[in-house]
């Protein structure tokens, strides 16, 4: 068995427009996802929207940078994700093709082993 | 015993028919890619010596396989303590299992069958780049060294091999399984293999730059992949309509070239020099596919209509049209509009032909395509509009740079009456 990373990317801008009931039919999307999934569930979190997000950089003399803004400004951002068990990527991608995201997609990335 | 020219070319025979099988059946013992290439060659080394001394094996695949496998046992000992960076291929449980009864029976039809499908499954495998899928096929299932397949794709080898790296590791790091997939699965794997092969072929068929219009090599490899594929997956019509594509359209090779180097086009060339055997092979499987009508079947059928008409003048334009009609249905691409607007021309005149062709002036993906400038000009003539199909030649010549397809514009360009 692998862990494999499936990063949601959606257009943020369809949930702050979208109202209360937007919220509740995606997040009833989403318990019906990890209900199917079961077992394979490892983990998972839904983000923030970007507007809340800070990063940090440092340069080569260790001067550190804080910036009220994401990483990179993208129409579909991270927007959550969820940490699967699969033995390979053909189950990982069976699994990522259930995750809900109407505003966009997601990736799926292994875990590095250490 | 055979003299060295014979070992050696019966290893090259042994190359390209037996490579697939021999790295396919090493890859299930080693689950390494790279190691198992490592064992393919030095069998293949280990041929051109032995054979000599002991004579060209009866069965050179088979041979070809034990010999691999024993150095890839023997560098896997070695391995045990020197354990390679990348982890192992992903297998399910049963091949593992018949990974050592292969061994034993190694002439198991289904083992072979099944290492082979697995092999190129893997290479085409939807979660690679498509360009990374033709370079692993090039590579892995025909053997062709990493320098010819960056020839073959006008790039540089350092590039192309960098390419093979990547999409080897991510076989190995994101576990893409070497697997035969499932029955319900197979039909879009089968789909993806389809199109790899037919990408090969077309860029083979008319090398989009350089000097020479066909590039064989590339033909050659994709006719053996398509034959591979029906071997593999006899009952699937998409596999049939696309080897009935390939040899239809490459049976007109030698007619396609004139003797000055020229390109002769459909309408020209002497159909005397068709391949015939290609063609009823072809139209055979046509035949067969021909109730499922997949892209590559009526792409094969219109094909099978050029091939059996006499001449250009006696070929039958509206069957032809019924053909792209239903191919637009599954098919809608700006290219397949193209064709059925020039096959509209030939069948109802040449000012219907324009008329379809102009309607797709405004395509973005045909803006830079050479043939839909050059389809104009062919009805812009007919016409007697000669000013217009003078800048429409123009605008198509800036679009082409293979240069046997240049020429041809440059000729028709000044064949254009004043």
């Amino acid at each position: 068995m692998s862990q494999y990373l499936v990063l949601i990317y959606e257009d943020e801008s369809a949930y702050a427009n979208g109202g209360q009931e937007l919220w509740e039919a995606v997040g009833k999307e989403h318990s019906v996802f990890a209900e199917n999934v079961g077992a394979a569930m490892a983990g998972g979190n839904a983000l923030q929207p970007t507007s809340t997000a800070t990063s940090i950089r440092k340069d080569d003399s260790g001067n550190v940078t804080v910036t009220d803004a994401p990483f990179a400004e993208t129409k579909e951002a991270l927007g959550g994700y969820y940490l699967l068990e699969a033995a390979d990527l053909d189950e990982a991608i069976e699994l990522a093709k259930q995750v809900p995201a109407r505003f966009g997609g997601v990736e799926v990335r292994p875990i590095m082993a250490m | 015993m055979p003299n060295r020219a014979e070992v050696a070319a019966a290893v090259a025979q042994a190359h390209r028919r037996e490579w697939a099988f021999v790295l396919a059946a090493t890859v299930r013992l080693t689950r390494n890619l790279d190691l198992a290439e490592e064992c393919v060659q030095d069998a293949y080394a280990r041929a051109l010596i032995d054979w000599e001394r002991q004579g060209v094996p009866t069965n050179p695949g088979a041979w070809l396989t034990t010999v691999s496998h024993r150095r890839g046992l023997d560098l896997m000992r070695r391995e045990m303590t020197l354990r390679r960076s990348l982890p192992l291929l992903v297998e399910d449980d049963e091949s593992a299992d018949t990974a050592e009864l292969a061994l034993d029976a190694m002439e198991a039809a289904h083992a072979i069958h099944d290492d082979r499908l697995r092999l190129i499954c893997t290479c085409c495998h939807p979660a690679l780049a498509q360009e990374s899928q033709i370079a692993l096929t090039l590579r892995l299932v025909c053997g062709i060294t990493t320098a010819e397949v960056a020839r073959a794709f006008l790039i540089s080898e350092s590039t192309m091999a960098a390419r093979i790296t990547r999409a080897k590791k991510k076989i190995a790091i994101a576990r893409i399984p070497y697997r035969v997939p499932s029955a319900r699965e197979l039909p879009e794997r089968l789909d993806a293999i389809c199109s790899v092969i037919h990408l090969l072929f077309t860029t083979g068929h008319t090398a989009p730059t350089g000097e020479s219009l066909v590039r064989t090599d590339l033909v050659d490899r994709s006719i053996q992949l398509a034959r591979m594929m029906r071997v593999l997956a006899p009952d699937n019509p998409g596999v049939m309509g696309l080897l009935a594509l390939i040899l239809l359209t490459d049976s007109r090779r030698d007619a396609r070239v004139g003797v000055d180097r020229r390109l002769v086009t459909l309408a020209k060339q002497d159909r005397s020099q068709w391949d015939r055997a290609a063609i009823d092979e072809g139209i055979a499987l046509v035949r067969r596919a021909l109730p499922h009508t997949d892209r590559y079947t009526l792409q094969a059928a219109i094909a099978a209509v050029h091939a059996e008409a006499p001449s250009w003048e006696e070929t039958d334009w509206r069957e032809i049209t019924g053909l792209y009609e239903l191919l637009l249905r599954i098919w809608p691409s700006p290219v397949v509009y193209l064709n059925h607007a020039v096959a509209v021309g030939l069948a109802d005149g040449p000012a219907k032909g324009l008329t379809l062709l102009d309607a797709l002036a405004s395509e973005p993906a045909l803006a830079a395509y050479g043939y839909f400038e050059a389809s104009r000009a062919y009805f812009l003539v007919d016409l007697g509009r000669v000013d217009e199909a003078k800048s429409a030649y123009e605008s198509a010549l800036l679009l082409t740079e293979n240069a046997v397809e240049r020429e041809f514009l440059e000729s028709r360009l000044e064949g254009l009456p004043l």
